[in-house]
């Protein structure tokens, strides 16, 4: 079985196009907004800022509490319920594990950093997404960060090793998939985000990570790049 | 609470002006409307007054009639105040403010008969379309009820049918077959403080105002919906005013459509 043709024409390790933006939400302390392909995710931080109820604050250092969430009309089938699923919940927690290896919350005892992701379209990548925008968006709310953090998922479609799965891809029905969301952090190569659903062999996998982190650092220049947009526009 | 703000900003309307320097019932601008933003959804969106910025999406479902109207679809109106978009709104279910909201834009559209419910019948007594309006603030810097209503509008106008084949909906193929909109209603917040009325709160006046009336009307000065908030009563004459107000405004907004 083999796959020999990616639809939209891409080759097996190009990303969908990317769009992505700083401080689009005025309200938040931080924001940013990334698009790759149909998939579309805007993120916004406040913070650092009082934590209540009181029980959860840390003595020793801030927190960070992330949301996932997905916009009624985002995705292409029926109506999403709003108020969260256990789906969006375990993607936040893990978007939180991806983003805080990049935070110094130390200065920020007793308070939480609040990232909120909002997804208004979906197709497929959307936690991958929603990471990327978060990592921009704190980085925007001028927050001490050692690293920005990049993401995007990996697979296997058939015999094929490829980049950045759309949604044919991701529930492609005729051969074995796998579909393998993953986070970095660019300047260390330290992998922050790891899931994955589907079948692949370890050196299969050994192989994605690497080709992973190749589209990521082209992922990170972007995410530079809208940084430094918003401050040469004059925005700040 | 606001003592300080209030009577900055009392002082400021005595003088015929503002915060931002806008007249009274002036809007911010740039009002902006932008259709078909979303492309899983069979409507959507985008809608900025100044820095307000909302998106709403339009889903598409077939259901079972109301037993006491089993030829007539329906509507249902959804409002979430993201947290993302406000740094006051917290995460949970829906609370007393966003049902308000959804409320009072559902009431515009279905009082003014914008959707003729009889022309969402697919057979009679089984199976009926429900039309999804679900709103969700991007950027909350005040006056939600008319960016709201505004760009619920907006998607409806443009919201397609997906295709049915008697069982199941086929979300990835819409139709050529367009949502039928009657009527325009559009909605404006009229507010007022102390003894003045303005119209497009921003985050700050919105602290300090005294009531508000949320008039939806449609082109010919009819009036198909009202909300009164806030915590002062109004007078007849107040009313009078706010109406006058509510009615010509909504003209000038219906040209964004």
């Amino acid at each position: 079985m083999t796959y020999k043709q990616r639809i939209d024409g891409r080759s097996f390790d190009e990303t969908r196009p990317i769009e992505a933006k700083v401080g689009v939400i005025k309200r938040a302390d931080g924001s940013a907004m990334f698009k790759i392909g149909n998939t579309w995710a805007y993120a916004a931080v406040y913070g650092p800022r009082n934590l209540h109820p009181k029980f959860l604050q840390d003595p020793q250092k801030g927190i960070l509490r992330c949301n996932y969430n997905m916009m009624p009309f985002s995705s292409s089938g029926e109506r999403v319920r709003p108020g969260g699923s256990r789906r969006s919940k375990e993607i936040s927690l893990v978007t939180e594990k991806a983003l805080l290896p990049v935070l110094d919350l130390e200065e920020y005892p007793n308070s939480v950093v609040d990232v909120f992701i909002e997804l208004p379209q979906t197709e497929a990548g959307s936690r991958c997404a929603g990471i990327c925008a978060a990592s921009m968006a704190l980085a925007d709310a001028g927050l001490n960060m050692k690293d920005l953090v990049c993401a995007v998922s990996v697979g296997r479609v058939a015999d094929k090793l490829l980049v950045d799965l759309d949604y044919s891809e991701e529930s492609y029905a005729d051969a074995p998939v796998a579909d393998i969301p993953v986070a970095i952090m660019p300047n260390s190569g330290k992998i922050t985000l790891l899931q994955m659903d589907g079948e692949v062999k370890k050196e299969e996998l050994m192989k994605l990570l690497e080709m992973g982190k190749k589209v990521l650092m082209n992922i990170y220049e972007i995410q530079k790049k809208a940084l430094k947009e918003k401050y040469h526009n004059g925005e700040a | 609470m606001h003592r300080e703000l209030r009577s900055h900003i009392i002082s400021l309307l005595n003088a015929d002006t503002r915060l931002d320097g806008r007249k009274l019932t002036e809007y911010r601008k740039p009002i902006e409307v932008e259709r078909d933003v979303v492309k899983t959804a069979e409507g959507s969106a985008r809608v900025k007054i100044g820095e307000t910025e909302i998106i709403v999406g339009i889903k598409m479902d077939v259901g079972e009639p109301y037993p006491d109207t089993p030829d007539e679809g329906t509507i249902i109106v959804g409002a979430e105040l993201l947290p993302l978009s406000n740094p006051e709104f917290e995460l949970g279910p829906p609370g007393i403010q966003a049902i308000e909201l959804a409320r009072v834009v559902d009431r515009g559209i279905r009082e003014s008969k914008a959707i003729d419910f009889k022309k969402l019948c697919i057979e009679k007594g089984e199976k009926v379309w429900t039309v999804i309006i679900d709103i969700c603030p991007l950027n909350d810097a005040g006056n939600l009820f008319d960016a709201s209503s505004l760009a619920a509008l907006a998607a409806l106008k443009g919201t397609k049918y997906p295709s049915f084949d008697g069982e199941k909906i086929d979300y990835k193929q819409k139709t050529d077959k367009k949502l039928q909109l009657e009527k325009m209603p559009i909605a404006v917040t009229v507010i007022k403080i102390g003894d003045k009325f303005i119209i497009d709160p921003d985050t700050e006046e919105e602290k300090v105002i005294d009531a508000r009336l949320t008039v939806s009307s449609i082109e010919d000065g009819t009036l198909c919906a009202l909300q009164k908030g806030g915590d002062f009563p109004l007078t007849f004459e107040d009313i009078s005013k706010m109406l006058d107000v509510g009615i010509e405004k909504a003209r000038e907004l219906k040209k964004y459509l």
